[in-house]
């Protein structure tokens, strides 16, 4: 029989047979995990049935707790049920774990296992969150590939009807989920032989129902608890039998044949390697290398791990073995040694007490850690153990794959060692996250895989940014099935997609001798070998590299396709790799376009089309000279002027080289050091703006509305332009605030994104020629040299007294942004409300940040945006959760008050000694302008000076305290998906504190960092992942629910649309006594439009009555006045205006016009209906308390 | 009085019909024309860009973050059909067609002979029963001679000719510097009609904004007499069956549009202004002067002012200039 091939990632391969054998699905997304979950929904809504011939019901819930909820009420009325989670969300679905284990219910979950967060989060794979439930009574299940994943998804499924034990089915994170591989399909014909009826009736059997009532969930007491747990038992002592019978009808069916503990290598192996997940087939590969030269060795791939099968895997030994690894990929501090490691040192323990093990000798047994947050894995480590086996007295609780310079836990092993054949083909491409480089290599494995008999493996690796994010992917073709992996280390075929990284990655590094190298260059191929480096040349020189450049940006402009150079590099790697005759190659990336933009129309398809054929006109080979003649060598990563740990440890990051930094170059607790984000120069706008100070009118729009604070303004002495560069700007001030002074604009070259905000948000043109603004964007590279001069001559200006200026829209921008050069995406509408907020509290603001995009470009490595001004001082921040963020900033205000309260104790107590004046001036203070915040830090100082003459304990108690005296303002920062769903109970019980905390929901609508999943902020008629049909209900009106409180500031802002309110609104928030909420628009790449037009659709927004703007303050209830202030006007334009220029709304109407018309009547409604309950709460007239006696 | 015409091969009760506009995007104004008596509905255009911008557009804006982070490998569900704009507008041709039981005219609008055009076929398909292109370009590129330009008329009128067997009708605009010659070779591609002449949207300038905007004025009978010597130069001399379009308002307008060659006579200001009983205004009022008149049908009157046949057919050539401009300056001294 022949049998399906697909060429699909782990995710999609357990979605599959998740989403045909199962009845419901609840879940929320997580990564990297979301995927599955987001197929499963996507093939509902497409309306593909499940094997018994219906659509399974998929539902995404407010969190992974509210997911585990539904699931378990779901089994609990027999449903065949199934959710898909990871990490911190398989935490949040332990308390119905231990529930829908005790209830011993046939349930089988899938887990792409990742890295719970610890001293940071982490997205990537390992397994300490899967080990975080080992106690729970399910059964876990570990699969070490894509093919593994898409079986062990089916044998679970028919293991738990067969055992009635839950499964827990876990592959790695990333690795597993996310790489691209060849697999066999299982049919569904071969799915409904597997699965019984009876099985499933029995499932049914045990459902609650009225109809045949009982109880199940009771309360017990010591007189029956503890028996009736052990009632159970017998299920766990059948359980692995169950698995084995599972797997040997999965067998009988498919050919493919799995045991509880597999065993591969020597038959008289005396050195064993043990462990789970992709690691195992690492281990697999490079046991088979080493059998090739005679090593006795051998791999134990444990797949059932709870319950664990002692005898099974005792008995997958081979009987010679001397010394036993067992690896673990999670870390478990203080315990003897890691989950797996115990498991097997009392499974060989229990074993031989119970006389069947086989075992000649007691072998010798170590635990080490490995791939923990998806870490390399590779043969040369995997040797590196074989070798520690081999010596007298190997190490125990060793780590591989770094180097532990502080414990000395890591063993050493061969960086160079590389034992892939050469029969199979390797490939890596550097490219940007937006230029479409990983969507062409997927659909280039897609081709070889399915159209070729060779077996394919793609592998891709992001890096951390939003905007101009690098990507690395890593292919694999050959004629045997593919077991590595691990990252491609010598690549006979190299392609670097963005000029720029030559001059900032090794990118030759994984170059193989003999090998191509394809660059995507705006340099001619007669000029493109003078332009690069020295580094380069030798390397392509030493290598012996064929060399081919093609400007693929200027083939996809005239090709019609923008800044989409997928198609051309695609072509190109075709044309020059060999991987497939070129004209077969090309035939069949034409069929490749046909079919995935055919549904799109021929328009997509011819441009696409052009793009191929031109490309092959426009590739050329490079005459390699004999010698290196540049002189340049590649530039530093970051300047010799930053601090030392950047250079240490930063820019090693920066240069993609972080796997080789030590133990030692970190911090012991995850603490790290803010303001980095400045020693990255990206250099990735393609344009950036320049100012012309003849026609500017001095507005600062263009300072507020930058997401990257790469555009900034300052005013100054005349004086301090001695020195200036020569293309250095400035003019005079044109105010009266600061007469005489000198104004400037000036961009940071290197760290603007290119995304045009400020330029579009500039009102000064040029009345001879209109189409000339005070900024224009122009090329940057040209500009790059000079405006890097001038941008440091103008950080060197001193900021603006801060107690001088007006806290309006342009004041503001004179106060220094203590946000900068974050990675979020181009054209950002998150990033410009968090750095006004540092503009205006940053040097005394405590952050406490959902997870979520904003976490994201906030924190995570390698360079952090949050800085320090000249004293400095800046925000501090961090990140616990996703679900818990408003409890957690909620700590920070109960800590900062508790200090406080302690100081002004001390203080009075001090008195005497301290001077009533200056006790009296602290805490009588008014912190509530700049003037009265430098004041009291000014009396801080002057305490601290005398408290320095003062020996007692108590003068030693207040030094630590003392710089609470000065207002701090506490900031719960968070997106929609935190403030609407997850943490929405926190941020409600929090605004019922009545605490002075500030809370900033950065709504853009939808979960954006997951990839457009919907949430409760989302509006009607929008699609959203989950809500693909578009979203029947509305918006949940989060603002009106605090409003109800009475007790908290709440505001609704959009900066586009009324820049002046917004500004206010933060000034309020922040002088509010009690808690605020302020909601801001955020335009978002996940509403389908190009963000340059952003600021004009919040006009459109608010004009429309979508986001209708206002201020809500309790304290105006003192004046008998309604504390709820509109501040935009009755809807002016039809909604309709609004929602047709962004995607996630069309997208509705070309699905379904008639559908789309009715939500956008719906909406219609909904818009004037909150409008008019608003303007009528303004209208209320509140009664003024009465005086109190 | 018999009123029949023939236009693009169809035997229409009279000429008069509403000109492309998106009058018809609405079932119930497109009923109401029929029962004010128009004698065909021409469709609003379906413009090129309409066509090209959406497909690249939507697959620029949902896939342009694909694959660009880790933790998102998209931004949008993908869905299998997409039912682009024109596809809508298919959607609409099958509702009009069913909705009314005059001829259906559907209406193209682009400049390049492309992908696009592979819609006359699908309007074909939809159930249009005549196809009118509109080949609106301004030409504004110093770098494309006159004859280039008029190389794109041809070159996407021979296009849709080869892709569909509807009968085609090219509306012109009187902006080539040989509309005769332009005319000529059109009709030797087959074409089944000329429509004269577009009218071109003139922007304006907003003093307070230093912004170009878009505007449109209604036209008026003054628009109707460049129409009207175009109409007679070309009667005649093209086997293409002529129809007019802006600047007919009142019947009067209509008869002079026939007697100068056009087969079909279209309205689109008249009907904003005055609501598309007017239709009917039009149709009693050419009735009646024909009638009055004693013709014997409209036939009768179909291009005899054409520059065949008029009485002072110089009138339509250069002769009129002269006279004119020696009318006016007799009167301003």
């Amino acid at each position: 029989m022949t049998r399906s091939q697909l060429t699909i990632d782990g995710n999609e391969a357990v979605a599959s047979v998740a989403h045909r054998t199962n009845e419901v699905i609840a879940i929320y997304p997580i990564t990297p995990s979301s995927n599955m979950g987001e197929w499963a929904d996507e093939w509902s809504a497409k309306g593909k049935k499940n094997i018994w011939g219906t659509i399974p019901q998929v539902t995404e819930m407010q969190s992974e707790a509210g997911a585990a909820g539904a699931v378990h009420g779901a089994l609990q009325a027999g449903s065949l049920t199934t959710t898909f989670t990871a990490a911190q969300g398989l935490l949040l679905m332990i308390p119905n774990m231990y529930k829908i284990a005790g209830e011993l219910t046939s349930f089988c979950m899938h887990v792409s296992a990742r890295t719970v967060a610890t001293h940071a989060l982490s997205i990537f794979g390992d397994h300490s969150d899967v080990m975080a439930c080992r106690q729970t009574g399910f059964a876990l299940m570990a699969s070490g590939s894509v093919q593994e994943a898409h079986d062990f998804a089916a044998i679970g499924q028919l293991a738990t009807l067969r055992s009635r034990v839950p499964f827990l089915h876990f592959f790695d994170g990333f690795r597993t989920s996310h790489e691209v591989q060849k697999i066999t399909e299982i049919s569904n014909d071969e799915l409904r032989a597997l699965l019984p009826d009876d099985l499933i009736a029995a499932h049914r059997g045990r459902a609650l129902t009225p109809d045949r009532p009982l109880l199940r969930g009771t309360a017990q007491n010591p007189d029956a608890f503890f028996q009736a747990r052990e009632a159970c038992n017998r299920y766990y002592m059948d359980c692995a039998s169950h698995v084995e019978a599972a797997m040997d009808r999965f067998a009988e069916i498919t050919g493919r044949r799995y045991g509880l503990a597999d065993y591969v290598g020597h038959p008289a192996a005396e050195r064993v390697i043990v462990l789970m997940g992709t690691g195992a087939e690492v281990a697999h590969e490079t046991v088979e290398w080493l059998l090739a030269r005679d090593e006795k060795v051998g791999v134990v791939k444990v797949r059932l791990y709870r319950p664990f099968p002692v005898d099974q895997f005792v008995a997958a030994l081979p009987a010679t073995v001397k010394a036993l690894a067992v690896l673990d990929r999670t870390k478990e501090p203080g315990s003897i040694g890691e989950p797996l490691y115990m498991d097997v040192v009392t499974a060989l323990r229990e074993a031989r007490d119970r006389g069947v093990s086989s075992l000649k000798a007691d072998p010798v047994v170590i635990g080490g850690r490995y791939g923990l947050s998806s870490k390399e894995f590779t043969p040369s480590m995997v040797k590196g153990v074989f070798d520690e086996l081999a010596t007298s007295k190997p190490k125990n609780h060793f780590t591989i794959g770094i180097m532990d310079d502080v414990t000395h836990l890591s063993l050493p092993y061969d960086l160079d060692l590389d034992i892939e054949p050469e029969e199979v083909r390797r490939s890596v491409f550097f490219g940007l996250g937006a230029d479409g480089t990983v969507g062409a290599n997927k659909n280039s494995i897609k081709i070889i895989g399915e159209e070729t008999d060779n077996f394919a493996q793609g592998y891709f690796v992001y890096d951390s940014k939003k905007a101009g994010a690098i990507t690395i992917s890593h292919l694999r073709f050959g004629p045997k099935p593919i077991r590595s992996s691990y990252l491609v280390k010598r690549a006979s075929f190299v392609a670097c997609h963005q000029y720029e990284f030559m001059d900032r990655l090794d990118v030759l590094g994984c170059a193989a001798s003999g090998g191509v190298f394809l660059l995507n260059s705006p340099f001619d191929p007669d000029e493109v070998w003078d332009e690069l480096s020295r580094d380069v040349q030798e390397q392509i020189l030493e290598k012996r590299l064929e060399f081919y450049v093609i400007d693929a940006y200027k083939v996809a402009r005239d090709a019609g396709m923008g800044t989409r150079i997928n198609t051309v590099m695609q072509t190109c790697f075709f044309a020059i790799s060999g991987v497939l005759p070129r004209d077969e190659a090309i035939g069949q990336i034409k069929k490749a376009i046909e079919k995935t933009y055919g549904k799109r129309g021929p328009e997509v398809v011819a441009k696409n089309f052009a793009a191929v054929d031109q490309t092959l006109e426009h590739l050329y080979k490079v005459k390699v000279p004999s010698a290196a003649s540049a002189t340049r060598q590649m530039p530093p990563i970051v300047s010799d002027a930053a601090p030392d740990f950047v250079k240490r440890v930063t820019a090693v990051m920066l240069a993609n080289k972080g796997d080789l930094l030590p133990v030692s170059a970190f911090s012991v607790d995850g603490t790290w050091p803010t303001s980095t984000a400045r020693w990255e120069k990206r250099n990735i706008a393609q344009d950036i703006p320049v100012w012309d100070p003849a026609i500017c009118i001095q507005c600062n729009k263009c300072m507020l509305v930058c997401p990257h604070a790469a555009i900034r303004v300052k005013v100054y002495e005349p004086e301090l332009l001695a020195g200036a560069p020569e293309t250095f700007k400035a003019m005079d001030f044109k105010g009266n605030e600061f007469k005489g002074l000198k104004y400037t604009i000036q961009v940071a070259p290197e760290d603007c994104t290119g995304c045009t905000l400020c330029a579009v948000v500039c009102p000064a043109k040029d009345k001879a020629n209109p189409k000339h603004k005070s900024l224009d964007m122009h090329p940057q590279r040209p500009l790059r040299e000079p405006e890097r001069e001038n941008f440091a001559f103008f950080l060197g200006i001193p900021e603006v007294d801060r107690s001088k200026v007006k806290q309006d829209v342009k004041g503001v921008q004179f106060f220094q942004p203590l946000f900068e050069y974050s990675g979020a995406c181009v054209g950002c509408g998150e990033t410009p409300y968090v750095k006004l907020m540092t503009q205006l509290f940053g040097d005394r603001a405590i952050i406490a940040n959902a997870t979520g995009c904003s976490s994201i470009y906030g924190g995570n490595l390698p360079t952090t945006p949050f800085a320090v001004n000249a004293d400095g001082r800046g925000p501090t921040w961090s990140n616990s959760l996703f679900e818990d963020n408003a409890e957690f900033g909620f700590g920070f205000r109960l800590a900062v008050d508790k200090h406080r309260e302690q100081a002004a104790e001390l203080l009075t107590r001090m008195a005497s000694q301290l001077g009533d004046t200056l006790v009296d001036g602290l805490l009588a203070s008014d912190q509530y302008s700049e003037a009265g915040i430098i004041e009291q830090r000014e009396r801080v100082a002057a305490l601290r000076q005398k408290l320095a003459a003062i020996a007692t304990a108590d003068a030693k108690r207040l030094a630590l305290l003392a710089d609470y005296l000065v207002r701090k303002s506490i900031w719960i920062v968070g997106g929609d998906g935190w403030a609407y769903d997850i943490g929405y109970g926190g941020l409600d019980h929090v605004l019922a504190m009545g605490r002075d905390v500030n809370i900033l929901v950065l709504d853009t609508e939808v979960y954006s960092n997951t990839g457009g999943q919907q949430s409760k902020a989302t509006p009607l008629g929008a699609s959203a992942r989950f809500a693909m049909a578009g979203k029947p209900t509305p918006k949940k009106d989060l603002g009106m629910m605090a409003m109800v409180y009475g007790n908290t500031y709440v505001a609704h802002v959009a900066f586009g649309s009324k820049d002046v309110q917004t500004v206010r609104a933060f000034v309020e928030a922040d002088a509010y006594p009690g808690p605020s909420l302020i909601i801001a628009y955020s335009h978002c790449i996940a509403h389908g439009y190009d963000l340059a037009c952003g600021l004009e659709q919040q006009k459109l927004a608010v004009d429309t009555g979508y986001w209708p703007l206002y201020r809500f303050d309790p304290r105006r209830m003192a004046t008998g006045q309604s504390p709820l202030v509109l501040d935009s006007p009755a809807p002016k334009a039809d909604l309709s205006k609004y929602m047709n220029n962004e995607a996630r709304f069309r997208v509705v109407e070309q699905m379904d016009r008639d559908r789309y018309k009715a939500l956008l009547a719906d909406a219609q409604r909904e818009v004037a209906t909150r409008f008019s309950v608003y303007e009528q709460l303004s209208k209320l007239a509140v009664p003024v308390p009465a005086p109190k006696p | 009085m018999d009123l029949q015409t023939t236009y693009l091969g169809l035997t229409l009760a009279h000429p008069v019909m509403p000109g492309a506009s998106p009058m018809v995007d609405h079932l119930d104004m497109v009923r109401r024309l029929e029962d004010a008596g128009a004698s065909a509905i021409t469709m609003h255009s379906l413009f090129e860009e309409q066509i090209t911008r959406e497909q690249l557009g939507m697959v620029y804006h949902m896939e342009l973050l694909d694959h660009g982070s880790a933790e998102a490998l998209s931004y949008f569900p993908h869905a299998d059909e997409f039912r682009l704009g024109p596809h809508d507008y298919l959607e609409q041709i099958r509702r009009i067609k069913e909705a009314v039981r005059i001829p259906v005219i559907a209406s193209l609008n682009g400049t390049t002979a492309e992908g696009w055009l592979e819609y006359a076929r699908l309007i074909q398909h939809a159930g249009a029963d005549a196809l009118e292109i509109n080949v609106y370009h301004v030409a504004t590129d110093p770098r494309e001679s006159g004859q280039a330009v008029e190389r794109r008329v041809v070159d996407i009128a021979r296009t849709v000719k080869e892709s569909t067997s509807l009968p085609v009708s090219v509306k012109l605009s009187p902006f080539y510097s040989s509309v005769a010659h332009l005319a000529g070779q059109l009709d030797a591609l087959g074409v089944e009609g000329l429509v004269l002449f577009n009218r071109f949207y003139q922007p304006d300038i907003d003093l307070a904004e230093l912004n170009v905007v878009p505007s449109l004025s209604l036209s008026s009978s003054q628009d109707l007499l460049l129409r009207l010597r175009w109409l007679a130069v070309l009667y005649g001399r093209v086997s293409a069956t002529l129809a007019v379009t802006g600047g007919v308002h009142s019947p009067l307008d209509v008869l002079k549009a026939v007697m100068a060659g056009a087969s079909a006579v279209q309205t689109v200001s008249s009907l904003l202004k005055n609501g598309p009983g007017h239709i009917r205004t039009l149709v009693d009022g050419v009735r009646a002067w024909l009638e009055e008149h004693e013709y014997e049908s409209l036939r009768q009157a179909l291009g005899s002012m054409g520059l065949e046949r008029s009485p002072n057919a110089a009138a339509f050539e250069r002769a009129n200039y002269m006279r004119v401009l020696n009318a006016w300056q007799s009167t301003g001294r």
